[in-house]
């Protein structure tokens, strides 16, 4: 699992079966001080509660689709969190 | 699996069920000889691992989920040794 900051939300009205009412949002992946690093993605939101501006850790690859219901679906990155706050030395991410 | 080193624990309240009283530490990659590499992962703790520590990492999926004795939990890197010492032996 990586940390990312919400930054954004996707809507897709014509989605995949089983990919209906699973929110998408978009996440700027963060390093391990929490600054933003590489191209943001487009996470499913397995939590269902995320929203931009938070600190979320996601999973990426094929246990991404493992959080939602049906789990046979086409995901690649999905929001398995919300972070409450980090303790690591030198983080630069701000409140979660 | 790969080895790195605890630098940091992350506490989540939602979340997806499986993470449930769940352990989680960030951990850096790192070079054998303990220089840190590029990249870091969040893992689910299995062996009581603490920050500064060196850990081994496995960091795939169905070896995570037999680990943590799930069949569809959304996981993938659990920490699974604490590394005592690493040897690297040169050989011509």
């Amino acid at each position: 699992m990586l940390l990312g900051k919400v930054i954004g939300t996707v809507v897709s009205s014509q989605v995949y079966d089983g990919l209906q009412g699973v929110p998408m949002l978009l996440v700027q992946p963060l390093a391990k001080d929490g600054a933003e690093k590489g191209a943001p993605v487009v996470c499913a939101d397995g939590t269902r509660m995320a929203g931009p501006g938070e600190r979320v850790y996601y999973e990426g690859g094929r246990e991404a689709a493992m959080t939602l219901e049906p789990w046979f679906v086409p995901v690649d990155h999905a929001i398995v969190g919300i972070v409450d706050g980090v303790e690591t030395p030198h983080w630069k991410g701000g409140p979660a | 699996m790969i080895i790195g080193k605890v630098i940091g624990n992350l506490h989540s309240t939602i979340n997806h069920p499986f993470y449930d009283g769940k352990k989680m530490l960030i951990v850096e990659k790192i070079e054998p000889d303990g220089q840190a590499a590029s990249g870091y992962l969040v893992a689910v703790d299995r062996a009581g691992a603490g920050p500064g520590e060196t850990v081994l990492v496995l960091d795939e999926g169905n070896g995570a989920r037999q680990v943590l004795e799930s069949k569809d939990g959304p996981i993938r890197s659990v920490i699974v040794g604490i590394v005592d010492e690493i040897n690297v032996v040169k050989t011509p």
